[in-house]
Formats: structure tokens, sequence, C-alpha cells
């Protein structure tokens, strides 16, 4: 009887206690979540306003309305895909190494740099792809902000590859190795393919994150307000570039184009962290 | 030749207490069959297994009849998936494995320092405990995917493989009408016979079967059994088992693997007939464990 009674009293404190800590957890998610409302709000409200065919087709001007953001879109596409180009290749090649051969001091090298890497302030990457690419190749062009770009996503690919990889079950590698594949078939035809949900997941993540960098831009392309389609001559627009340039503007007009440059880059990525998710629910669910 | 290494290989199994020598003789299957009319697929002489420095399986001879089922029988942990793992290789794929004495597959040595092991497991098929079809391929896709692997591509055959393998595994009709669906949306029952196809697929010479029915309910552990029976003709099948009515029911021969004291190696305690190990082995140990005294 007695004994029953003292359970009861706890079992009530730890109700108490799941309620009060339930609520706790609530309340944090909405902290959480709530700036990333207010700011997907605020900024489809300034920016809606900017938004026109001309927005989309004109350049930048300096006063009126702002103009357009054209060449800024163009930059940032030809800016981001290059560094895809660059330093998908890479962060693949590097995370398949160090799932399947690198249980090794060359992998955990390779594992401890590539955290240290993650950490870098991208402002010194962009110092250090202006020293090597900006001085040597006489003037600021895209190559060189594709490359501080690049950088910035090989880390965060090579984590991923590695760890969706290694996520791979062993029975499916073992597998194909009863089956008479070579290491190298059954890595390229049975393990990626296995993990490919989750390593495209990292490669969108990826460019997402890079998509909005702004301080190695300022060092690599500069910024213009023209359009340049060149790969490793003369300075290049990007939406980043572009919205700080329209928002240290004195005229209101251009200062919304700025709204409306930021809500089409918060946008760019939302759908890639969106297609990432989706990828990684799909691939999550066969 | 001959006597001399009946000598050398009884050694482990001698026992001054109460191994007569009759029983260790036992344990020698290769002379004892040497001369019948069914020929030796594999043959493994004083065949050790290791994990890094722990010996897991120590002086194995067997010789594996061919087109015949062999069963392999034992205790947990006393290296019975170990040993098949060796017959085509895949031992050496767990991090540390190693191997030492000789393995023949129809008298071709199978651990040389130059044999290709991807040439090995072509010839000698596996299929493992928990069905694992690839889970990113169509059902069609599976079962060529040795096939594609192994870089031969011959288009078209590539269905009537699929269709003649199925056949075999006993899953066509289950199957037939969604070949490009995936392999994972089949019961567990049923991956197990695409992951049979798929091995048959490859054309071995030799299957090897770990556990293959021990994650299965008894209708489905039924159906992989009657596809065993009509693999024999084409192919030597090994298995691993924990059941022993299914050893009895399938099989043509059946080792037993025995621990003696914890730590040791496995060994091979006794091969012989399955009929035989069944109803009067030679060693106690083995009657122990089919009557279920034990184990």
């Amino acid at each position: 009887m007695s004994q029953l009674a003292t359970t009861s009293a706890r079992y009530r404190r730890r109700k108490l206690l799941d309620k009060a800590m339930t609520v706790m957890a609530y309340l944090c998610t909405l902290a959480a979540i709530v700036p990333l409302v207010l700011v997907l709000v605020y900024v489809a409200i300034k920016g809606l306003g900017a938004w026109s065919p001309q927005f989309f087709t004109g350049l930048p001007q300096l006063f009126g309305n702002g103009g357009g953001i054209y060449n800024a879109i163009i930059g940032t596409v030809i800016i981001v895909g290059l560094a895809s180009l660059m330093g998908i290749p890479f962060g693949i090649m590097a995370g398949i190494y160090l799932a399947e051969y690198g249980n090794n001091h060359l992998g955990s090298l390779i594992r401890f740099t590539t955290d240290v890497m993650t950490g870098i302030p991208s402002i010194v990457v962009g110092i250090f792809a202006y020293g090597l690419l900006v001085v040597s190749m006489g003037g600021f062009n895209a190559f060189a902000g594709a490359f501080s770009l690049a950088i910035l996503m090989v880390p965060i690919i090579t984590r991923t590859t590695e760890e969706m990889i290694r996520l791979v079950p062993g029975s499916i590698r073992e597998a194909a190795l009863a089956l008479g594949a070579p290491r190298w078939k059954t890595i390229v035809y049975v393990v990626v393919p296995t993990a490919l949900g989750g390593i495209m997941t990292g490669i969108l993540l990826s460019i997402a994150r890079v998509a909005g960098e702004t301080a190695p831009l300022i060092l690599t392309i500069l910024g213009s307000n023209f359009l340049n389609t060149r790969i490793f001559q003369g300075p290049v627009a990007a939406l980043p570039l572009q919205i700080y340039d329209f928002s240290r503007s004195p005229y209101a007009g251009v200062i919304e184009a700025a709204w409306g440059a930021s809500l089409v880059l918060v946008l760019m990525v939302l759908i890639l962290s969106l297609a990432a998710r989706l990828i990684l629910a799909r691939r999550g669910s066969t | 030749m001959e006597s001399e290494k009946t000598k050398e290989e009884s050694k482990p199994f001698e026992d001054p207490e109460k191994k007569p020598d009759a029983r260790q003789r036992s344990v020698e299957p290769q002379p004892a069959y040497r001369g019948e009319p069914a020929a030796s697929a594999m043959v493994a002489e004083r065949l050790s297994a290791y994990y890094g420095a722990f010996k897991a399986l120590a002086d194995i001879n067997i010789s594996i009849q061919q087109n015949k089922i062999t069963a392999l029988i034992g205790p947990s942990g006393c290296g019975k998936s170990t040993f098949v793992r060796c017959l085509n290789r895949m031992h050496e794929v767990t991090p540390g494995g190693r191997i030492e004495g000789k393995l023949l597959l129809y008298g071709e040595d199978v651990c040389g320092r130059d044999v290709d092991p991807v040439q090995v497991r072509r010839k000698v098929g596996m299929v493992f405990q928990k069905p694992n079809p690839f889970p990113t391929m169509s059902i069609y896709d599976n079962v060529i995917a040795g096939l594609k692997l192994g870089g031969r591509r011959k288009s078209s055959e590539l269905s009537e493989v699929v269709e003649r393998t199925l056949r075999q595994a006993a899953l066509w009709d289950e199957v037939k009408d969604k070949l490009k669906e995936s392999g994972m949306a089949l019961s567990g029952g049923q991956q197990q016979r695409l992951c049979i196809a798929r091995t048959l697929a490859v054309e071995p010479e030799v299957v090897l079967m770990d556990e293959p029915a021990s994650a299965l309910d008894p209708v489905s552990t039924q159906k992989i059994e009657d596809a065993m029976e009509e693999l024999k003709e084409r192919y030597t099948v090994v298995i691993v088992t924990h059941n022993m009515q299914q050893a009895a029911r399938i099989s043509d021969y059946t080792g037993f693997f025995y621990i003696e004291n914890m730590g040791d190696p496995g060994r091979l305690w006794e091969f012989d007939e399955t009929s035989k190990i069944f109803s009067s082995p030679n060693r106690k140990e083995t009657e122990d464990y089919v009557t279920g005294r034990f184990g």
C-alpha cells in the first residue's frame, strides 16, 4: 500500500516534469522558427513590389527604380554553376575515399582537414582566391569567384558523401562482391547509387550555402552593372553583391530593388533546400 | 604421401582419453570417398582462418562432392559461416581476415598468390543469411546485376537468364508481372529467392548458402528447400544451417562443426553422409548435437 503510494507520488512528479519539458521544447522550437518565418514574410512583403518583367530582364541603374538584376542572376548562375563543376567531383570522390578506403592515418588527416576547412571564414577563402587567381590573372574574374565558392563547397559535400556512404549496409557491399564484382564496380554501381539520395542532398545544401556568399565574391568578382559572361576576364555581377550595392543607394526605388533581389536570392536558396529535403524523403521511403 | 598426410591431419583431433583410431578416420572424408563416382568440387586441406590474431577455424579437411548438397551444422560461433566465407574468399573482405592452408576448386588452387578473388567469386556464388537485394535496382536488374557487374553483357540473352534463374529459384510465377518493380517491395522470402536467382545468374559452379532460411517463415523455407533440390542437378550446394531437420531433409552430406573449449578455434568435428551423421555418428558430441541434447 505505502509502496504504491510512493510510486504514484513519484509518478506525478515525473508527469509534471515531462509536461514542463515538453512545453519548453515546443517554445524553443517556436523561437527557432519565428525568425525564419519573419525573414521570409518581411522580405516577401518588401520585395514583391520591386518585381516586374523589367526587373528580371534589365540591367541595374543607380537611380529611379534601380533597373533590373538580369546580369546579377546570370552572374550568380555562372559562378555557382562553375563552382559546382569544380567542387562536386572533388567533394564526392574525397567522400568516397574517406568512407571506403579512409580508415588509416591519411584518412584521419583528410577528415580533420575537411573539418577545419568547414570552419574557415569565407572572407579568408576570398583573400586566398584573390592572391592566387585575381592578382595572377590581372584582374577580377568569374573563375576566381567560382574557385573560392568551390573551396567552401568541397568540405560540405565530402562529409555528407562520407556519412551517406557509411550508411549503406555492409550486406549490400558483400552481395556485390560475392557476385564477383570488383571493388570499384561495387562502389560505382552499387554503393554510390544506394547513397545517391543523401549525396544529392549534401550537394544541394552546399550549393544553397554558397549561393548567398558575399564576402569572397567582393574580393574575386567585385560586382558589375553590366552583363559579363566571360569567365576569365572582367568583374561580374552576382545577386548578393547586387543586393549590397542597391542597399547603399540614397534612392528609395533602388532600395526597393535591393529587397526584390533579396527575395529572388532567398527563394533560390529555399527551393534548393526544399528540393534537397524532398529527394532525401523520397529516397528514404523506398 | 596420402598416408603421411592422413597422419598429419589427424593430429588436431588427438585426444588420448577417449578417441580410438576409427573415430579419427571419420573426420578425414577425403580418402573415404575417393574412387566413388561423385567427384569433389571443392577440397580443403588443413584450412585455417583468422580474424587478425584470433584463430577462428583450425585445420579443416573436407571434400565437397559435386552436384550434392553439403550441409554444415553446429553450435553458434563454431566457424561454419567463416568456413563458407573462406570457400569464395569473402573471408578476406573482413578486416584482418586471413586464410592458411590449401583450398582447391576442381583441382585448382583458390587461395594462390596470383588468383584473383573476383574470379573465384564468379565460380563460387554465395547467398547470405539476410536477404540483401540491391535497393536501387528493379527485380529484373537485381537478377542480372552479377552479369553487369562482372562485365559480361550479352543483352540479347539477359531476359532469358532472368526467366531461367527466377524459375530455378521458384520465384518466377510470383514476380513475372512486376519485373520492373523494386526488389525491396517483395516479402523477405521472395527477396531471398531473388538473391538466389541473382547468384545463379552468374552461373557459378558452387553455390554457398549461409543460413538462407533462418530469417524466413516455414512456407518460404519450404520453397527455398524445394528450389535447392533442383539446384543440385546443375550446381554443387553448400548450406550452413542451424535447423537440423533442414539439414536432414535436404542434404546428402553433413559436416558438424564444434568448439570444445571456449576460445578455441572451430573444427570440423565430423563429416559424413547425412544419413550416417543423423543415425549413427562416430563422435559423441555429434550425436549429442543432432539429438538435441545441447546447442
